[in-house]
C-alpha cells in the first residue's frame, strides 16, 4: 500500500510492538545487558548546497513562501524534463572523495511511488550505478566505519495536514509546498560499522564536519539540511551475524539520534531474551514519549520499481575533472586533528577546536612557537561564542604569548579575549586601556610587606592556622592593586611568607 | 491556395503576393466547411491565429525580416505544450490545465513565423493506432469518413490530408507519425531520437518518443524538420551536433543508392500485410531501382520481436510517465474522498481512458520486482538486438525500404482486440526501439482505392539519405509509376 496512507494513520498492529506499551513509560535502564552488543548502519541525507536545485532552474533556499521557488520542472508539469545540475555532482564528487570514495560513472534510476509531496509521483535518484561508492570514514576515536554508497537524488516537498478528523464525511485537507521539492541530496548510507549510540552521534558528527568542510552543505539538522535515519539490530557481543534490523525514522537532532538507538537496541534485546523475535519494519521516534513506534512493515513495503531514467543520460566524470576537484579539497576534519595533535594539543581539545573550525587559531600560535595547550584551552573554554571564527590569529597569538609572560592573568587574558572578538580590537591595546599593565611579583611582595605590618594580629592568627584569614590579605592586595594583581600569585606568595613565619 | 505547398505559402506571404491574413483565412474556412464530418481538432485556435497572420503582415509591410514559415498555418498534436492555451492529450485527466510554457518546438515555430490554427486530436496520450482512443470522440479519415485516420497522431494527419494546414506536428513512439500518415496519404516523418527536443511534449514512453513533420510533400517535410531540430540545452538526451542541410539533397536522385527491403516486413511472412500493400512497397523498390538505385532483400531478423519489446518497454516508461496524473496538482480531481490515496484512486480511475489503464497496469507488471528482469530487462536486450541487426543491414546498404503500415485505413472498430491494434506497429516499431529515422511517403493504392504508405528508413542521424530516397519515391508515385 501507500506511504502515506501509514503516515496519516500509523498502523500498529503487531503482537510484537505490544513491547512495554502496556506501562506507557519506557524503562528507566536502557543500557544492554553483558553480552550484547548493537549493530548499527546510518543512511544521512545532505541537502547540497547548490544555487539552484537538481534538475531544475527553480531556487534551491530554506525558507520562502510556500511555493514560490519552484519552476515548471520541479514541479513536474507535464512535459517538462530533467537536467543534472553540474554544480551538485561536483559538490557529491568533493563529498565521495572526503569519505575515501571511489567515484563512477553512475545513473539515474526513478523510483516509484506515489505520495502527494512528489511532483511526478517518482522520485530521481540512483539505484545499482550510484556516484560514490566503497569508501570509509575515521571518527575521533580512530574507529573506521566503511561507506557503503552516497548517491545524488531530488528531495520531495513538505505536507501540512489541516484539520485531520479521520471520518470519511468531514475529512480534513493537506497544504503542500514544493519550495524544497527537487533540492539535490546527496544520501550516504554507511555499512553497519556502528555499535552505539555514542559512535552514531560521533560519526554523524564527523560528517557534518566533512560535508561543510567541503562546502558541499550548511549541515543544519534544524533546517533539514542533514536528516538521518538509523538502522538498528543487535547480536551476542563478538558474533559476526546481522540479524533482523529495524529501520528508525524521524529523528531530528545528534540527541535523538542518541536515544532513538539505545531505546530499540534495548528493545530487541528484550524481544530475544523474551524468546521472541523483532520484524523487520520501518519504526517512528517518538521524541516525547522516548520510545519507538511500528510505521510500515517492509514485508508490505513498496515495490519502487526501479528503473533508469529514459529522460536523462549517465554522468560520467572524467578522471581529470575528479583529480581536479580532489586536489582542490581543503584540509579535512581528521587531518587537521592531526595536525594540531603534532602541534603539541591533547586529542579531545584538538577535536573540539577542529569541530569548531577554530583550529587555525591554534595552529597560528603553533606556528609562533607559543603555547599550544593555553591557546586549546582558551578554544575550549573562551571562544563559545559568535564571531569566534573571524577572531584574527595575529591578535590571538599574541594573547597568548602575553598570558605565557606574564603580562596578564588569566582572568585578565579571558576579558581581554572576550573584547577581541566582539569589538575586532588588538589585546595589547586592550590591555593598557583596562590598565592591565604588567606587575611583577617583586612589586607585589613589598606592598604585601607593608599590608602584614598594618595587620600584625591578623597575620599572626593566620600563621597559626586559621586559614579563612587568606583571604583577608587577598582582599587587601587586590585593593591596593586595584584588581590587578594575579591571584595565583599572591596565593604564592602568602604560602611563602607563612611557611617561614611558621616556627 | 489550400493545394499549395508550405514553401509556395510563404514565398507568397514574404512577397507580398498574398497577405498572411489571406492565407489564414481561407484555412479556416476550409476548417469551417469539414471540421465537423472530420473532427481533427480538439480546439481551433482561430482568433490567436488571425492576431498572429495580421502581425506577419505588419512586418512585411515594414519590410521586417520574416521567418521561413512566415504565414503558413501549422496544426499541433494536442500533446505540445502551448503556453496559455489548453493542452489535453485527448484525455479527461488533464480537464483544465493550461500550460504555462510552450513546448522547444512550439518556440522554433513562432521564431519560423508559422501559425497555429489548432490543436489536433489523438488517442489519449499517444496510444493507440486509429484515434479511436481519444476522450473527446474520433476523428475521421478525410478520404473516407467511415475510416480511421490512423494513430496516435490522427487528427494531425488528417488536419493535413482535409487541407486544414498545410503542415502539422505528431508524435511517434512507435509508428504514430507514419502509420496515420500512410492511412491518410500525407507525407509524415519520425526523426533520428535526440535530433527534436522533447521538451514540451508530454511524455508517453521516454526512450521512444520523437516529434516530427506531417505535410503534403517530401520538400514541406525537410524544411518542416529543419525547422524544428537542433541541440536544447531542457532536453537531457537532445544531440549537440549540428545537422547536415538537407534541402539540397532533395533533387539528387538515388544513382548508385543502395536500398535494401526489408524480408521480414515486405516477404508477406508476417500475417495481417495486404497483399496490395506488399506489392505497392515492390513496386516502390522497382522504381527506386528504374532511378538508379542498387535494390536487394535483405534480412533483419530481430525486427519480428520488436513489436513484443515495445509492448514491454513502451507501457513501463508510460506507467512511471503517467504517475503524476493523480489529481493533487492540476487536471482532473475526484471530489468528496476520504483521503489522498482514495482521492488518486478515484481520480485516475475516472480520468484515464481503457487503453491506458491497460498499457499502465502492463508496464506496472513488467517492472515489478520479480518480473523486472524477465519483462524490462529481457526486452532492452532485444532492443539491443536489433540495434545491432541494423547496423549489420547498414554495412551493405544505405537505406531500407518497408511497407508503413500492414493494412490501407480500415473502418472503425475494426481493430477492437487490442493486439490486433497493436500489430499495426510492427513494421515502425523497429525504428523506434533503434532510434532511427524513417519517414512515410504514399506511394499508389490499395484496398477499395485507399492511399497506401511506404517507409524509408535510415541508420542513426541518416535523415539527409532518407529524405533523399523519399523524394525519389514521390516523383516516382506522382509520375504514375505506383499507381
Amino acid at each position: 500500500m501507500n506511504d502515506w496512507q501509514h503516515n496519516d494513520t500509523p498502523v500498529s498492529s503487531t503482537m510484537l510492538d505490544a513491547w512495554r506499551v502496556d506501562s506507557g513509560v519506557p524503562p528507566e535502564d536502557l543500557d544492554l545487558p553483558d553480552g550484547w552488543e548493537m549493530v548499527i548502519g546510518l543512511e544521512v541525507h545532505v541537502e547540497l548546497a547548490t544555487r539552484t536545485k537538481m534538475f531544475s532552474p527553480a531556487r534551491n533556499h530554506f525558507g520562502g513562501e510556500p511555493n514560490t521557488m519552484v519552476h515548471p520542472v520541479c514541479l513536474g508539469l507535464p512535459g517538462t524534463l530533467p537536467v543534472v545540475n553540474g554544480r551538485a555532482v561536483e559538490l557529491s564528487i568533493r563529498v565521495g572523495l572526503a569519505l575515501n570514495c571511489t567515484v563512477q560513472r553512475c545513473v539515474f534510476a526513478r523510483k516509484n511511488y506515489f505520495y502527494p509531496d512528489m511532483p511526478k509521483d517518482y522520485q530521481i535518484s540512483q539505484y545499482d550505478r550510484p556516484l560514490n561508492i566503497n569508501g570509509w570514514i575515521e571518527l575521533p576515536s580512530g574507529h573506521r566505519i566503511g561507506i557503503e554508497r552516497a548517491h545524488m537524488e531530488e528531495d520531495t516537498g513538505k505536507s501540512t495536514h489541516v484539520g485531520e478528523s479521520g471520518r470519511i464525511h468531514d475529512a480534513g485537507y493537506s497544504l503542500v509546498d514544493y519550495n524544497r521539492a527537487g533540492v539535490p541530496l546527496l544520501e550516504i548510507v554507511s555499512h553497519p560499522d556502528i555499535r552505539g549510540p555514542e559512535e552514531a552521534k560521533a560519526y554523524v558528527a564527523e560528517l557534518q564536519a566533512i560535508v561543510v568542510a567541503v562546502g558541499a552543505s550548511d549541515g543544519k539538522f534544524e533546517e533539514g539540511s542533514m536528516r538521518v535515519d538509523a538502522n538498528v539490530s543487535v547480536r551476542p557481543a563478538g558474533s559476526d551475524e546481522l540479524r533482523t534490523r529495524c529501520e528508525i525514522k524521524n529523528v531530528n537532532s545528534l540527541r535523538s539520534l542518541g536515544r532513538a538507538i539505545q531505546y530499540e537496541a534495548r528493545r530487541h534485546v528484550d524481544l530475544y531474551r523474551a524468546g521472541d523475535r523483532p520484524v523487520q519494519e520501518t519504526r517512528h521516534w517518538d521524541e516525547e514519549g522516548g520510545r519507538t513506534r511500528a510505521g510500515r512493515s517492509k514485508e508490505q513495503a513498496e515495490d519502487y520499481r526501479y528503473f533508469a531514467d529514459p529522460d536523462l543520460v549517465p554522468v560520467d566524470p572524467s578522471p581529470t575533472w575528479v583529480e581536479e576537484i580532489r586536489a582542490a579539497l581543503p584540509p579535512l576534519p581528521r587531518a587537521r586533528r592531526q595536525a594540531l595533535i603534532d602541534a603539541g594539543g591533547d586529542p579531545a581539545s584538538c577535536a573540539i577546536a577542529v569541530e569548531r573550525d577554530l583550529d587555525g587559531l591554534a595552529l597560528a600560535v603553533s606556528a609562533a612557537g607559543g603555547d599550544v595547550p593555553r591557546s586549546l584551552v582558551h578554544i575550549v573554554n573562551n571562544l563559545v561564542v559568535d564571531g569566534a571564527a573571524d577572531l584574527d590569529p595575529t591578535g590571538f597569538v599574541e594573547l597568548v604569548r602575553m598570558e605565557a609572560g606574564g603580562e596578564l592573568t588569566s582572568t585578565q587574558a579571558k576579558q581581554i579575549l572576550g573584547e577581541m572578538v566582539s569589538s575586532g580590537r588588538g589585546p595589547a591595546e586592550l590591555a593598557v586601556e583596562h590598565g592591565f599593565e604588567a606587575m611583577d611579583s617583586g612589586d607585589l611582595e613589598s606592598m604585601l610587606d607593608a599590608i602584614i605590618a598594618d595587620h600584625p594580629d591578623e597575620w599572626q592568627r593566620f600563621v597559626d592556622g586559621e586559614a579563612k584569614l587568606q583571604g583577608v590579605f587577598t582582599g587587601q592586595i587586590m585593593k591596593a592593586t586595584q584588581g590587578k594583581a594575579d591571584g595565583k600569585v599572591v596565593a604564592q606568595l602568602l604560602a611563602q611568607k607563612k611557611a617561614i613565619a611558621t616556627p | 491556395m489550400s493545394g499549395h505547398s508550405a514553401r509556395a505559402l510563404a514565398a507568397s506571404v514574404a512577397s507580398g503576393a498574398v497577405s498572411a491574413a489571406e492565407v489564414v483565412e481561407e484555412y479556416l474556412g476550409r476548417i469551417d466547411e469539414r471540421e465537423h464530418e472530420v473532427h481533427a481538432f480538439n480546439l481551433v485556435t482561430a482568433d490567436a491565429a488571425r492576431a498572429a497572420a495580421e502581425q506577419i503582415d505588419r512586418r512585411v509591410a515594414a519590410g521586417e525580416t520574416i521567418g521561413p514559415l512566415a504565414g503558413v498555418p501549422i496544426a499541433l498534436k494536442d500533446n505540445l505544450c502551448t503556453r496559455g492555451v489548453a493542452t489535453t492529450c485527448s484525455s479527461k485527466i488533464l480537464e483544465g490545465w493550461i500550460p504555462p510554457y510552450d513546448a522547444t518546438v512550439v518556440e522554433r515555430l513562432a521564431a519560423a513565423g508559422a501559425i497555429m490554427v489548432g490543436k489536433t486530436n489523438l488517442d489519449e496520450f499517444a496510444m493507440g493506432s486509429s484515434t479511436e482512443n481519444s476522450a473527446f470522440g474520433p476523428t475521421r479519415n478525410p478520404l473516407d469518413l467511415d475510416r480511421v485516420p490512423g494513430g496516435s497522431s490522427g487528427g494531425s494527419a488528417a488536419a493535413v490530408a482535409a487541407g486544414f494546414a498545410p503542415l502539422s506536428l505528431g508524435s511517434d513512439t512507435g509508428g504514430s507519425i507514419r502509420q496515420p500518415a500512410a492511412l491518410c496519404g500525407v507525407v509524415g516523418m519520425k526523426p533520428s531520437y535526440g535530433t527534436v527536443s522533447r521538451y514540451g511534449l508530454i511524455a508517453f514512453a521516454s526512450s521512444l518518443d520523437q516529434i516530427g513533420p506531417f505535410s503534403r510533400d517530401v520538400a514541406d517535410s525537410a524544411l518542416l524538420f529543419e525547422t524544428i531540430a537542433g541541440h536544447d540545452g531542457r532536453d537531457s538526451t537532445s544531440i549537440p551536433a549540428p545537422l547536415e542541410p538537407i534541402t539540397p539533397r532533395l533533387d539528387r536522385g538515388v544513382d548508385g543508392l543502395r536500398v535494401g527491403v526489408v524480408s521480414e516486413l515486405a516477404g508477406g511472412t508476417l500475417e495481417g500485410f495486404q497483399p496490395e500493400v506488399l506489392a505497392q512497397t515492390r513496386r516502390a523498390a522497382e522504381a527506386l531501382a528504374a532511378a538508379g538505385a542498387v535494390v536487394a532483400d535483405v534480412s533483419v531478423p530481430s525486427t519480428i520481436y520488436g513489436l513484443s519489446a515495445y509492448y514491454v518497454i513502451a507501457p513501463a516508461e508510460a506507467s512511471s510517465n503517467l504517475a503524476r496524473y493523480d489529481g493533487v496538482r492540476y487536471g482532473h480531481r475526484e471530489p468528496g474522498r476520504a483521503n489522498t490515496a482514495a482521492m488518486m484512486t478515484a481520480s485516475r480511475t475516472r480520468g484515464f481512458g481503457a487503453e491506458v489503464k491497460r498499457r499502465i497496469m502492463l508496464g506496472t507488471y513488467g517492472l515489478s520486482a520479480g518480473y523486472h528482469d524477465a519483462f524490462y530487462g529481457k526486452a532492452q536486450r532485444v532492443r539491443t538486438l536489433i540495434i545491432r541487426d541494423f547496423e549489420r543491414a547498414y554495412r551493405d546498404f544505405d537505406v531500407l525500404l518497408s511497407p508503413t503500415s500492414p493494412c490501407v485505413a480500415f473502418p472503425f472498430g475494426a481493430k477492437a482486440d487490442p493486439l490486433t491494434m497493436y500489430l499495426n506497429d510492427v513494421a515502425t516499431i523497429p525504428s523506434n526501439l533503434a532510434g532511427h529515422p524513417a519517414i512515410s511517403v504514399p506511394f499508389g493504392t490499395g484496398e477499395d482505392g485507399m492511399p497506401v504508405g511506404v517507409q524509408v528508413m535510415a541508420p542513426m542521424l541518416g535523415e539527409p539519405v532518407m529524405y533523399q530516397v523519399a523524394a525519389e519515391l514521390e516523383r516516382a508515385s506522382t509520375d504514375g509509376t505506383g499507381a
